[in-house]
């Protein structure tokens, strides 16, 4: 019933799309002549593109559909996801971070961490990425091959097969900068792909007015419209807990560890062409992310509205998108958001695998396996590395399409990995006398801590909505649990770290230039060499701006 | 394609400079996609019209389209990309093995 009526105009114009994205990587292919190039687009790229890309990494197809079931779900209480969850991160690791992570001319992020701690750090946050990377881009191929099928009716193997190859064509090819590329054309067309249904919804419910008048008589009612309304401890009513959890576990530790340490998002302001470039890199990417919500959770209010029964058993609040897609869109306008959609889902696994093929090319195999080769030997293992992925990703998905809940426990596992990286790069980059081996200790504390806290929470009744103990565990607030995880990890990380440093040699501080802050980095060009960017491009002033606008939003959107 | 000269040299140079402008691409295709809904919102049926509301989403949409193609065409014309200095690896005395690629002149 969700079938979407496609004809030929439609497709003609996904052609004209996939079309050009296999041709990116082709012309891309040109500007490769070294590992670099390939892996990290030669550190070449303009900010405005790498910024594009950094947003564009991360507004998957499967962010899109899930933030506009969020905002169906739980009304405008899913704007913490973006104003508190991702835009003060994205500010700290373009204004204090990024000097560290560009200025080192690391290539990754875990090459930071073998810089600064030890192997074993090393190798522990190297081996999970790259595992979970791998696996993602499997749960992302699987998810477009579901929504492909119940769109078009494709068959899933069929979509499984048709979009790796697509995306194997142009990275295998391309390599980064044809993923980047990409990133930033899809960027543009899943927002006119969006806009569309917004401007169609909202006038056909009566405008935001007419919009608010209705959801009144839903399930969510009138809280909907509040975003910050019910989050007192104690007797939080909060869809996401009370404010401890959105504050700290959201807001500070789980979003400021993926924004700042993963090495997906981080990639693509490594491969900027300087360090004013790479600092602007999520600043510009700020900008959209404060404005998406507009475009995912109208969405999803407007669908709770005007689909029937969206949330039932036949139809998912993950379909709001496609519903409102086939319900309002002409042919012509249709194939620009389903050209949209699936160019979402492939930079959603693109993005997965061309930071797959970076960490394991440089800091598995060129680190441990095949040291000091010439550099067009690890061109050619970047380039099978990208293969082998893209089939891994692949097989994932077989399996995924067999055993769907196998991918919610992956998902879960490797949320135990991410919990506590914050508070081991915060103390790294912060403290010079945290030991290497403080690094190691540090992460397993918080793994440990973020595991440990989520198998006790569903046994607490505070986890539950009305703080009423549920022996089902079906009601538990998931996300809220999760946030406390987040928050345990990040304080056994910390406490871990710094006991295990006060007890073990630090390094030498002629080894830490240009990790840590306040040790001067010997090889760093002189500051006054470095040209200035102009005033309205420095970043504390576009950081500075961006933490207005969202302090601005969230006053009005209280 | 590694036919960049390795000019014997251990590492060889990075062809970045190489990579072509993204403005002409987004400039292309959006244009395209403008022209094309443009001409097919001169062409709704009744039924789509009513389908989105009466309002004519292929019309508008290819409107807004072009004009961001046009904006992005006359960018990409008005201030192309210099490939001044490309950099024969401006010293970088990187603490780190072989990174060949130069910082791009810090423009």
């Amino acid at each position: 019933m969700l079938r979407l009526h496609v004809n030929p105009f439609d497709y003609t114009i996904l052609g004209i799309y996939f079309a050009l994205v296999i041709a990116i990587g082709v012309i891309a292919r040109r500007a490769i002549a070294t590992s670099e190039d390939f892996l990290l687009s030669g550190r070449s790229l303009p900010a405005w593109v790498t910024g594009l890309a950094f947003i564009s990494a991360n507004l998957g197809a499967i962010e899109i559909l899930g933030m506009a079931a969020n905002g169906a779900q739980y009304g405008l209480p899913t704007v913490h996801f973006y104003w508190i969850g991702a835009v003060p991160a994205m500010v700290f690791l373009g204004v204090v971070m990024m000097p560290f992570y560009y200025g080192s001319r690391v290539r990754s992020v875990p090459e930071f961490l073998l810089r600064r701690f030890n192997p074993a750090t090393h190798l522990f946050n190297a081996l999970t990425f790259a595992l979970a990377a791998v696996l993602i881009a499997g749960v992302n191929l699987y998810a477009l091959a579901l929504v492909i099928h119940a769109l078009i009716g494709w068959p899933t193997w069929l979509s499984i097969v048709v979009s790796a190859l697509f995306v194997l064509a142009y990275i295998t090819l391309g390599g980064l900068s044809g993923a980047i590329y990409n990133e930033v054309l899809q960027f543009f067309v899943i927002i006119a792909g969006l806009v569309p249904l917004v401007i169609i919804g909202l006038h056909s419910v009566g405008g935001w007015s007419g919009l608010q008048a209705k959801i009144d008589h839903t399930k969510l009612g009138a809280g909907a419209f509040s975003s910050w309304g019910g989050v007192g401890t104690g007797h939080w009513t909060n869809p996401l807990g009370d404010w401890i959890g959105i504050v700290f576990g959201l807001g500070f530790v789980l979003s400021f560890g993926y924004w700042t340490t993963n090495f997906a998002e981080v990639q693509r302001a490594l491969s900027a062409k300087d360090l004013s470039a790479a600092q602007r890199t999520p600043l510009i990417g700020a900008y959209p992310k404060i404005f998406i919500p507009a475009l995912t959770i109208i969405p999803g209010l407007i669908a709770l509205v005007v689909v029937p029964k969206l949330g039932g058993a036949n139809i998912s609040y993950n379909d709001a998108i496609p519903a409102l897609m086939g319900k309002y869109l002409p042919n012509g306008a249709l194939g620009v958001a389903l050209a949209g959609l699936l160019a979402a889902f492939m930079a959603g696994m693109a993005a997965n695998v061309s930071s797959f093929n970076t960490v394991f090319t440089y800091d598995i195999w060129q680190t441990y396996i095949r040291k000091g080769r010439r550099d067009r030997y690890y061109l050619r293992v970047g380039r099978v590395v990208t293969v082998v992925g893209i089939l891994i990703g692949i097989g994932t998905a077989f399996i995924a399409s067999g055993y769907s809940n196998i991918m919610n426990y992956i998902q879960l596992l490797f949320s135990f990995f991410n919990a506590p990286l914050f508070a081991t790069f915060i103390l790294a980059m912060f403290w010079k006398r945290s030991t290497p081996w403080a690094g190691i200790a540090g992460l397993a504390a918080g793994t440990i801590g973020a595991a440990a806290m989520h198998f006790a929470g569903y046994h607490i009744g505070y986890f539950y909505p009305h703080q009423v103990y549920d022996h089902t565990h079906a009601t538990i607030n998931a996300q809220m649990l999760n946030f406390y995880g987040a928050i345990t990890a990040f304080v056994a990380d910390l406490v871990v770290t710094v006991i295990v440093s006060l007890l073990t040699k630090p390094k030498p501080v002629a080894e830490l230039g240009g990790l840590v802050w306040g040790v001067h980095d010997p090889n760093a060009p002189d500051p006054a060499s470095v040209p200035k960017p102009p005033w309205w491009a420095s970043p504390k002033l576009l950081g500075g701006v961006a933490l207005f606008l969202v302090l601005v939003l969230s006053i009005i959107f209280a | 394609m590694s036919d960049v000269p390795d000019t014997g040299a251990e590492a060889p140079q990075s062809a970045a400079a190489r990579l072509f402008d993204l403005r002409s691409l987004i400039g292309g295709l959006f244009v395209l996609y403008g022209i094309m809904l443009t001409v097919a919102g001169f062409f709704t049926s009744p039924k789509n019209l009513a389908k989105a509301d009466n309002i004519n989403i292929n019309l508008w949409m290819g409107l807004g389209m072009l004009v961001l193609g046009v904006s992005f065409v006359l960018w990409w014309r008005l201030r192309p990309l210099r490939h001044e200095q490309s950099p024969p690896d401006a010293t970088g005395p990187s603490a780190t093995g072989p990174s060949a690629a130069g910082t791009g002149g810090g423009r």
